[in-house]
């Protein structure tokens, strides 16, 4: 029968054209629907758009054709195809008369173009045109095509019409105009902060829908900026109140609940108010108990409204009695049959164990359940809600079912971050050591190449710094437990890359230190390595620079070092790598080999990897040089902001543009020019030039005032913007912080309420004896899961970074040596060179004579800076015996070397030891050092 | 906000999708798959709720309706409630059921402007407008009326309203 109908709609529709639509629609429809495969489809759809693109070609297209036409480009760009030459039609279709073609032709623009698109420009006169219309359905139209393509630019030609629509006649108009101007907000809040006031007042419109609609924009502005909104407060509450005691028209009510889209709407906005404010809070209590005595459960939306007032209890401050009633709708939530409403209940119980930590004892075995649903949505909400209430008491429960969960899930964007999550508990706690690093293993091997590359940095970091307490012995053996299970681990084939290199690194650092492993059972574990991932560099640099380490760590303790034959062969590979970076860490490996215990044991000592480096920014040692530098008559150092500091000013050219910021469009007719003004103005920009000082004072090519700033901060090289060089690897500082909000987040249930933690256990019990035919292991679960709760609430651990510090500054890095030492004459130092040639031809002077006077623009100070910015002043004289020197220094060495060398410490010793600490630090191997291995043979 | 509505059958053909802030063919596509693929690997009498963060970036949610050959898909963020966006799938079938008395997936194909005309009634810019099923009946019967009347070069022989009522 039903087919019978639809069978003679088609018929009806094929012959009448339908709701505007042809018989040739319908046929593409149709064969669309009956192709079978994709490339079918594609095929269909493809002569089609020959057919149609032909069809616009022709000359003088009726507009019922055109209009069908755009109707099919509109269906088949929805299959996603191009559609983009019919563009121009469908916004010429906007600019029609008819109200049909014009709401077609907004249609389609609407689906075809993005804000930014070149033909809006053409859409906008006729939007314009549109919200002046006395049909307010041509308004309607124009508000609807408003919010998709008006971007920032556009704003201002639209704004004042949308702003008149507010006081239209209409209240759907005033409803759209709300909206529009809503969007306007969001797309650009600076274009439409001084309409904010509108939005307060349309909450008092005379139709409820209106103020329906107001409460929207509110919503997003209350979320910006709660403190100028809370003289509301009592508003949304009466609103509240009245919409529930049912003062609205009847039409209003949705399955028998009074406008409950309004009811969701102030909810939320109460929920923000009343966040952390205690007076805000109480005012909404009244209404708030209400709401639960009056919500009828039996409806879909009335349990929306429920889930809502408990999510604003448990945002606001609450009271014990809203919290009773929150717990009791949660509970019903829970036992229903609908996986809907148990997936709000366990949300909602995750908002409120924040609060009342006790809650979730009582359902215990309905999150049980929910957590074997086979419902995937569920059960992660449920592990959710796990990750929300985990102690160290049910950590090891929790993090095993996790991982359990991790490894059968395919969807690597939620094995990331359950994978993130479950370090993330592990990390703050990890009962012991044993099984922090059993888990740790886990997730890498199952995720590896999913975890974010902090989590593997932390891993190292915690390994290398034990877990706080200042337990050398219990250090050790966490070491040497991650060694032993690694390289248990090591021989299974096919192990993520970030794994491989966490591995390498702890093997390097401690894979002897215990003296349970040779340096040769080490080093052949590393080779293989290496070797079984020679595609990957990453793992193959981190490798060598293990066996580096390992290697260091035998010549230092005085031991004979052998080195394995795999492992010649490796470095010898690596020598001739591709790869710059393995190749130096090769040859870096080499020379190591070569040098005595003392130099070896300052280049890498023992367990230093937690050293802190201090990193002198002012790069103060350098002063006695420069002092004496400019003794013998070099330039002063301008840093590069007063360099461009003075472009500004010069440039005058830019002030021009700024009278009109940022070129935005503009829509009205053209102004009358003001020949007059513009010239006073740019005239008297013209004055700060600084004229005269580019010949008058012959030392100094820079402007007055950088001068007097240039004396009172004497002759420090000035490092602003200046990129760090010797900083800490940036991981560490935002691996601490990332690991702290979970516990702020857990913070709440963490304090010690024995008492309480105890009287709860007691309903369990009831309500175990209830239910005799729950299963023994589930029972079990949730024994693990929530009891023992009461007892051990307080023992949770301090995550890690708070005990870094101590460790750090009890043994500062022998680093600390402001004393300048003047180079040794031997190294090819490029600096060297250029500060006595200094003396001999100042090459400012040549320059100056060079520059005309009148050549003060942008230009002449563009010399300067690129003078400057190559830190060595290298005119004619010089340059080509630092050429000569660059060319046989780089003969001698590597091709991976640097010669910038201009900024580096003086001492060639402490340059070594620091840049071996660097590297052991940042174990990043990507971070270019190339300092150490000229100094190594030099 | 809401992100994104979709109505697709359950072959995964879209039938109509809308999207509140402007994404290329391409990225539409692709996540009109994306969806189908998740939903069409969802069990029966499960929850009508999905995290889809890996589609629509952080704190996506969607809902979904399936009625007959068609699922309904509104995707959004945390700023709208759940179940109150199931309601809101319940309202846009309630008003194409009035529409085309007794909807089915032919009509949502072959009423293509139409739908989208009663969409846009009820979310506007991504923001719910409208949640009165009768309040949109009149608004798109209004703009009905007018198309028709303001239609002289006369584009369809009987008004929508007419076409309903002959069956």
């Amino acid at each position: 029968m039903e087919q019978l109908k639809t069978i003679g709609r088609e018929l009806a529709m094929g012959s009448q054209g339908g709701f505007g639509q042809s018989k040739e629609f319908l046929d593409l429809v149709k064969s669309i629907g009956e192709a079978r495969s994709k490339a079918e489809e594609d095929r269909i759809v493809l002569s089609e758009i020959d057919i149609l693109k032909r069809k616009l070609l022709e000359p003088d297209i009726p507009k019922r054709k055109m209009k069908e036409y755009i109707i099919r480009l509109v269906y088949i760009e929805m299959l996603g195809h191009d559609a983009s030459f019919a563009y121009i039609h469908a916004v010429k279709m906007s600019h029609d008369d008819n109200l049909l073609l014009k709401r077609t032709g907004y249609l389609a623009v609407t689906l075809f173009l993005n804000e930014d698109h070149d033909l809006i420009i053409l859409i906008v006169n006729t939007i314009q045109k549109d919200l002046r219309s006395d049909n307010y359905l041509v308004v309607c139209a124009a508000l609807n095509a408003i919010c998709r393509l008006i971007n920032e630019e556009t704003i201002p030609a639209v704004l004042p019409q949308v702003v008149d629509l507010l006081n239209h006649h209409k209240e759907a108009v005033r409803k759209k105009a709300i909206m529009a101007l809503h969007r306007f907000h969001r797309k650009s809040p600076s274009s439409v902060s001084h309409l904010i006031s509108n939005f307060r007042k349309r909450l008092c419109d005379n139709d409820p829908g209106v103020m329906g609609a107001t409460l929207c924009p509110l919503f997003d502005l209350i979320t910006e900026d709660v403190a100028s909104y809370k003289d509301l407060v009592s508003s949304f509450v009466s609103i509240l109140k009245q919409v529930t005691e049912r003062r609205l028209p009847k039409s209003y009510d949705y399955h028998q609940m009074p406008a409950p889209f309004i009811q969701i709407k102030l909810l939320k906005i109460m929920a923000l108010l009343g966040s952390g404010d205690k007076s805000a809070s109480e005012i909404m209590y009244m209404v708030l108990g209400d709401l639960f005595k009056k919500c009828d459960s039996s409806t879909n939306i009335g349990n929306a409204i429920l889930y809502e007032c408990i999510r604003s209890i448990s945002c606001i401050i609450p009271s014990p009695k809203l919290l009773e009633a929150a717990a009791d709708a949660i509970s019903k939530f829970l036992k229903s049959d609908s996986h809907n409403l148990k997936y709000m209940g366990i949300d909602g119980l995750g908002r409120l164990i924040k609060i009342s930590p006790d809650i979730a004892e009582q359902h215990q075995l309905a999150v049980i359940d929910c957590l074997e649903d086979p419902d995937d949505t569920l059960k992660r909400k449920t592990f959710e809600l796990l990750y929300k209430m985990t102690k160290s008491s049910n950590v090891e429960v929790i993090v095993d079912r996790m991982i359990d969960y991790m490894i059968s899930i395919n969807d690597n964007h939620y094995k990331t971050e359950i994978a993130s999550r479950c370090v993330e508990l592990a990390e703050q706690f990890a009962p012991s050591n044993q099984w922090f690093i059993q888990i740790m293993n886990k997730v890498f091997e199952h995720a590896g190449d999913l975890v974010n590359i902090k989590v593997a940095h932390n891993l190292m970091r915690l390994i290398a710094e034990g877990f706080g307490e200042d337990d050398d012995d219990a250090d050790s053996k966490l070491r040497l437990s991650a060694v032993e299970s690694y390289l248990q681990i090591m021989s299974e084939p096919k192990l993520p890359s970030l794994f491989l290199q966490v591995i390498s690194w702890v093997l390097g650092e401690y894979g002897t230190a215990d003296g349970k492993y040779s340096a040769s059972y080490i080093s052949g574990k590393l080779c293989d390595v290496a070797d079984a991932y020679s595609s990957d560099e990453t793992v193959k640099g981190y490798a060598v620079s293990a066996l580096m380490k390992i290697y260091a760590f035998e010549i230092a303790s005085g031991r004979k070092v052998d080195v394995l034959p795999e492992c010649q062969s490796l470095i010898e590979e690596l020598l001739a790598s591709h790869s710059t970076d393995l190749q130096q860490r090769a040859y870096e490996l080499q020379a190591l080999l070569a040098l005595d215990a003392r130099a070896v044991e300052s280049i890498l000592p023992l367990d230093a990897s937690c050293e802190d480096i201090e990193v002198d920014k002012d790069l103060s040692f350098l002063n006695g040089y420069i002092q004496q530098a400019i003794e013998s008559g070099a330039q002063p150092y301008i840093s590069e902001r007063e360099r461009s500091g003075m472009l500004e000013t010069t440039d005058y050219h830019s002030q021009d543009h700024h009278e009109v910021p940022s070129h935005a469009l503009r829509f009205e007719a053209y102004e009358r020019p003001k020949p007059s003004s513009l010239r006073t103005q740019a005239s008297t920009e013209l004055v700060p030039l600084p004229e005269p000082s580019y010949y008058s004072e012959a030392h100094q090519p820079i402007s007055t005032s950088s001068v007097s700033e240039r004396e009172s901060s004497e002759i420090k090289l000035r490092l602003d913007g200046v990129k760090q060089k010797w900083g800490r690897p940036s991981y560490q500082s935002s691996t601490s912080a990332s690991s702290t909000p979970p516990q702020a987040a857990n913070g709440t249930s963490s304090h010690p309420d024995v008492g309480v933690g105890s009287s709860s256990l007691k309903p369990r019990s009831s309500y175990e004896s209830k239910k005799p035919e729950i299963y023994p292991e589930k029972q079990r679960l949730a024994a693990s899961l929530f009891g023992g709760s009461s007892s051990s609430r307080s023992d949770r651990k301090s995550s890690s970074g708070g005990h870094k510090p101590a460790k750090g500054t009890a043994s500062k890095p022998p680093k600390e040596n402001p004393i300048p030492v003047q180079p040794p004459p031997d190294l090819l130092d490029f600096g060297e060179p250029t500060a006595t040639s200094v003396t001999a031809t100042d090459p400012f002077k040549e320059l100056e004579g060079l520059m005309d006077s009148s050549s003060q623009d942008g230009g002449s100070t563009d010399v300067m800076g690129v003078l400057y910015s190559d830190a060595a002043p290298v005119t004619t004289t010089t340059s080509v015996d630092s050429l000569l020197s660059e060319l046989s220094d780089s003969s001698k060495g590597n091709p991976g070397t640097y010669q910038s060398q201009t900024s580096k410490g003086p001492n060639s010793q402490e340059a070594l030891e620091k840049d071996a600490l660097v590297r052991q630090m940042g174990v990043n191997p990507t971070s270019q050092n190339p300092t150490l291995f000229k100094d190594l043979l030099g | 906000m809401i992100k994104a509505v979709m109505m697709m059958n359950t072959q995964g053909k879209p039938r109509l999708a809308k999207f509140y802030d402007f994404l290329p063919v391409e990225k539409q596509q692709e996540l009109i798959r994306g969806v189908f693929s998740v939903l069409s690997s969802r069990p029966e009498n499960v929850s009508n709720f999905l995290e889809i963060d890996s589609l629509f970036g952080p704190d996506s949610r969607l809902v979904y309706k399936h009625y007959a050959t068609l699922y309904f898909v509104l995707v959004f963020d945390g700023s709208e409630n759940e179940l109150a966006m199931l309601d809101l799938i319940q309202v846009l079938v309630e008003t194409l059921d009035k529409c085309f008395s007794n909807v089915c997936e032919l009509d949502i194909v072959f009423n293509y402007s139409k739908m989208h005309t009663v969409l846009d009634e009820i979310v506007f810019g991504g923001q719910v407008l409208e949640t009165r099923s009768d309040e949109v009946m009149k608004a798109v019967e209004e703009i009905s009326k007018l198309e028709a009347a303001s239609n002289s070069i006369s584009l369809v022989p009987k008004s929508v309203s007419g076409w309903r009522g002959g069956r």
